[in-house]
């Protein structure tokens, strides 16, 4: 499954890498997400409560930002385990540029899921996917505006 | 008396089934009574690097958690295959080992890892998913053609390029000098597309171990539960045969699925000796996707080849078959001996060569379904019929009447010997009942309100009634196909009929007695029929490939001759006549022309006091028999269908769909018709709505009821089931077979009406309305580029 976006924020380019690899901008950000741990520079363990379709599941993933260009482009791979709902991996590459005092992000996905989830869910997830990575810029716009 | 052979007796079973009264499997509740729950690979592909049960271990209700290291170390077997087939080389097919539960491997998404065992099913489901499996992802293929290309992971070690074997069958070199020298040939690639089978019962198991008694009892969810005894114990050492009672009870739907023994049959009886509890497993429908063996799902290329006069010279057909993770019970029967042995058709041709390739891949397995086999052959052979008439410019039916086989017995190129058929009868009995006639001036009347109607044939021809023991054993069957029954008239005159078949909608409880309603001039109510047991009946083959019929009842038949002889024998004696002048009717043994009689009844009790018998007579009126068809029987028929395609959505609706079946002797035709029904929706749904889809990683997307089309009531045309009957020289009742013949004729009969309708032969099932609408576009677009 492929996905992409672009999404305009209110805050300047370094404020946004800043942000994507604060771990407790980021716990506030993404949807459903009980724990959110930096076990290194760029290395990150999550768990994250999730209902697609029919399937509600609680993730336990680990993310891994690879090859950071500051602060322009890295890339995030991560990798999730849903008990028996499933799993769900995949990585995206993430690209930053500055637009006057904004910063425009867009990005390109690829994920693979497996288990309950492609079985039960496989219709859903892409719009599911697609309404998740709204509502997580959309929490990171918010968190840009209250720092 | 009007419940004997022919009669329309409404089913004895229905009054149970209908009022919610049947006793099925997940009916059984036992003293102590622990549930299982599978853990579940939900990969395709990979490595066991380890299982944590610790938290599973831990958690309420949870009574054990085994896994595959545990069911080896006790030495249970690996699940076998049942046929051995030979590649051209000489080497025999490459089989690689299936434990019950995965040891170091799993292969397909669904494979068990684990069993959890729990006071509860809630508590069973919720500790399985505390067990943490930790895999090494392994790549994946879902399809044969991923599977034979270089490079593809290796599923199993032993079977290179993941073949499992390379068969032939036919005359190869006249086959090919044959097209060479043809007028016209025809080519097509068609693919068969993969179903899942849905029957209304999930599969579900009850096990018992009874420590003091050292015996094994399993209920379970089958439609052969002596042949699951026997593999059970001969090759799976769950326990010893005479140690193990299997009960089939009331059972909803087969459809092939039920002929198998899964590994959770084999690890429940396994567990409940390890836990010293009951133990129930039901699978949910989410698990019948993953489990349950999927039908089909065969690529193939095909070319036949005519003369000047539009004769059939030559068909070449090279067939790529997906069996799966694991090669299931009759598995590697389905794309050979049931599938290419009939790739003859209704037709005389005189050179025929198909070859096969078999290959792994991370699904499911893949094994019988409704037909098996000869689907994927009649589907074949009528596409070809039909696109090569329309390259001919000649009429199909008349393509098709021009080549029928009229003599019989006529042997093909590919192993059968058809022993009777009318197929031109068949023919002209459809066209007339579909108003062939009528058709352009229906499709021109469609025209003017915007639709494309089209109208396809399907003559189609199988094999049922499976099968002469000696004949599948020199093909490398496992087992003989034969079967038993016991006739036991009580001392009251009521009788009891064991047989080895089993019934799981057929409704041999009535069919069955009707048989000796005809025979004996009984009631049907006063017989009963007793199945699915074997600690009742002696043993039996079960109920698949159409056989209860033609080989079940043969065998009862044969049993009532041996009855019918000693109640003669006894009233002669009684009645002081002649056995030829005694006869049987009205309820009562007579002697013919005269007043002397004795109530049926009286002969029973006659038998079981042993008063008054003939000399040497042993007492008691019981008898049984086995039969070994001596051929098998050969189901044929011609389906026409109609059809109106929207153009501007692609949807097709089927407006007209009209059989003419060859069944041999009938003998309950409502019950006939039911079957003819029910086939026929589970062919429309192949070819419309139905398919089994794996994505590229191995990950089953079709597997619930949003993303797999069963036929419903909408989808499906008020049918026109017609009769037109030549007796089966090969069993004493005359009898071909009903069961698969809908499921077998008509995929072809909608996808040659839905191509005539839109003017383009290529079209693959499921003919959905984005495929039809593409395939219309197609046409539109070539058209405008010209």
């Amino acid at each position: 499954m492929d996905m992409s976006g672009e999404y305009r924020i209110e805050a300047s380019i370094d404020q946004v890498w800043a942000a994507i690899q604060n771990p407790d901008i980021l716990k506030a950000a993404i949807p459903g997400c009980e724990e959110l741990d930096k076990t290194s520079d760029t290395e990150m363990s999550a768990k994250v409560s999730l209902k697609i379709g029919p399937v509600k599941a609680k993730f336990a993933g680990e993310v891994e930002l690879q090859d950071m260009i500051e602060p322009t482009s890295l890339k995030i791979q991560g990798e999730g385990k849903g008990g028996i709902a499933g799993f769900a991996k995949g990585g995206a590459d993430v690209q930053l540029a500055a637009d006057g005092d904004e910063t425009i992000l867009t990005y390109t996905a690829k994920a693979q899921v497996g288990g309950k989830i492609a079985q039960l869910g496989s219709r859903l997830i892409q719009s599911t996917a697609a309404k998740l990575a709204d509502k997580f810029f959309a929490n990171l716009k918010d968190q840009l505006a209250n720092t | 008396m009007s419940e004997g052979i022919g009669t329309r007796v409404l089913r004895k079973e229905d009054k149970r089934f209908l009022t919610g009264k049947g006793r099925y499997t997940d009916d059984i509740v036992e003293p102590n009574q622990a549930y299982a729950a599978f853990v579940r690979s939900p990969h395709a592909h990979a490595e066991i690097n380890g299982i944590d049960k610790s938290a599973a271990l831990a958690m309420e209700g949870v009574v054990d958690v085994l896994d595959g290291h545990q069911l080896t170390g006790d030495e249970i077997g690996n699940i076998i295959c049942g046929w051995g087939i030979t590649s051209k080389d000489g080497t025999p097919m490459n089989m690689g080992a299936w434990s019950a539960l995965a040891t170091a491997k799993v292969r397909y998404v669904g494979d068990a890892v684990c069993v959890v065992i729990a006071d509860t099913k809630a508590q069973a489901q919720a500790a399985a998913e505390a067990v943490d499996v930790d895999y090494n992802v392994l790549p994946a293929v879902s399809n044969v053609l991923a599977s034979m290309a270089d490079g593809a992971p290796q599923i199993h070690e032993n079977a290179p390029g993941n073949q499992i074997f390379d068969w032939e069958i036919g005359l190869k070199d006249e086959t090919d000098a044959a097209l060479a020298g043809a007028a016209h040939t025809t080519t097509m690639d068609i693919t068969n597309n993969r179903l899942s089978p849905n029957p209304m019962e999930p599969r579900s198991a009850v096990a018992t171990y009874n420590e003091a008694e050292d015996h094994y009892t399993l209920y379970t969810t089958s439609q052969n539960p002596h042949v699951a005894r026997l593999v059970l114990s001969a090759f799976y050492n769950v326990a010893p045969e005479h140690k193990l009672r299997v009960i089939a009870p009331d059972v909803g739907g087969g459809f092939g699925a039920k002929i198998y023994i899964y590994p959770e049959e084999i690890t429940c009886l396994w567990a409940s000796m390890k836990t010293e509890r009951s133990i129930k497993w039901t699978s949910t429908r989410s698990e019948a996707f993953l489990t349950d063996a999927h039908g089909r799902d065969h690529v193939s290329t095909a070319t036949m080849g005519f003369d000047a006069n539009n004769k059939i010279v030559g068909f070449k057909v090279n067939t790529k078959a997906n069996l799966g993770g694991y090669m299931s019970l009759f598995s590697s029967s389905v794309p050979t001996y049931l599938y290419a042995t009939l790739l003859s058709g209704q037709y005389n041709i005189p050179a025929v060569y198909a070859d096969v390739q078999t290959y792994y891949t991370n699904t499911v397995p893949v094994d019988a379904y409704r037909g098996a086999g000869r689907p994927e052959a009649s589907y074949l052979v009528e596409r070809m019929m039909e696109t090569a008439a329309r390259e001919l410019g000649v009429d199909p039916g008349e393509l098709r009447r021009a080549n029928f086989v009229q003599e019989f017995p006529h042997q093909t190129p590919v192993i059968m010997a058809y022993d009777s058929g009318d197929f031109a009868g068949n023919l002209d009995q459809a066209k007339a009942a579909a108003d062939v006639a009528g058709f352009e001036g229906r499709k021109a009347e469609a025209a003017r309100r915007g639709k494309l109607r089209g109208l396809g044939y399907s003559n189609y021809i199988e094999a049922c009634g499976i099968a002469p023991s000696a004949a599948v054993g020199s093909l490398g069957a496992g087992v003989g196909l034969w079967e038993s029954a016991e006739v036991r008239v009580n001392p009251v005159g009521t009788i009891e009929i064991l047989t080895g078949s089993h019934s799981h909608g057929q409704g041999h409880e009535t069919t069955f007695a009707q048989l000796v309603s005809d025979r004996f001039d009984l009631p049907t109510d006063n017989i009963q029929i007793v199945h699915g047991d074997t600690d009742k009946v002696q043993f039996g083959m079960g109920t698949y490939g159409s056989r209860s019929g033609a080989v079940g009842m043969s065998a009862i038949s044969k049993a009532l001759d041996k009855v019918e002889a000693k109640v003669k024998k006894i009233a002669a004696h009684v009645l002081e006549a002649s056995e030829d002048d005694i006869v049987i009717e009205g309820g009562e043994v007579k002697v013919k022309g005269t007043d002397k009689a004795m109530g049926w009844h009286e002969v029973g009790l006659s038998a079981y006091t042993a008063h008054n018998l003939p000399e040497g007579m042993e007492p008691g009126l019981k008898e049984g028999a086995f039969y070994d068809p001596t051929n098998f029987t050969f189901p044929a028929g011609c389906y026409i269908c109609e059809v109106e395609v929207d153009p501007k959505t692609g949807v097709t609706e089927i407006v007209q769909f009209t059989a003419s079946d060859d069944f041999g002797t009938i003998i309950n035709p409502m019950i006939v018709e039911g079957q003819v029904h029910g086939g026929i929706a589970q062919g429309i749904g192949q070819a419309l709505l139905e398919h089994a889809v794996y994505d590229d990683d191995g990950q089953l997307l079709s597997g619930s009821y949003m993303d797999y089309t069963m036929p419903r009531a909408d989808d499906l045309p008020f049918y026109n089931v017609n009769h037109h009957s030549t007796e089966c020289p090969g069993n004493p009742l005359g009898m071909k077979g009903c069961g698969e013949a809908g499921a077998i004729g008509s995929p072809p009969a909608v996808i040659n009406a839905i191509t005539s309708a839109i003017g383009n032969n290529n079209l693959s099932m499921p003919a959905t309305p984005a495929k039809v609408w593409a395939a219309i576009n197609e046409v539109s677009a070539a058209q405008a580029a010209e």
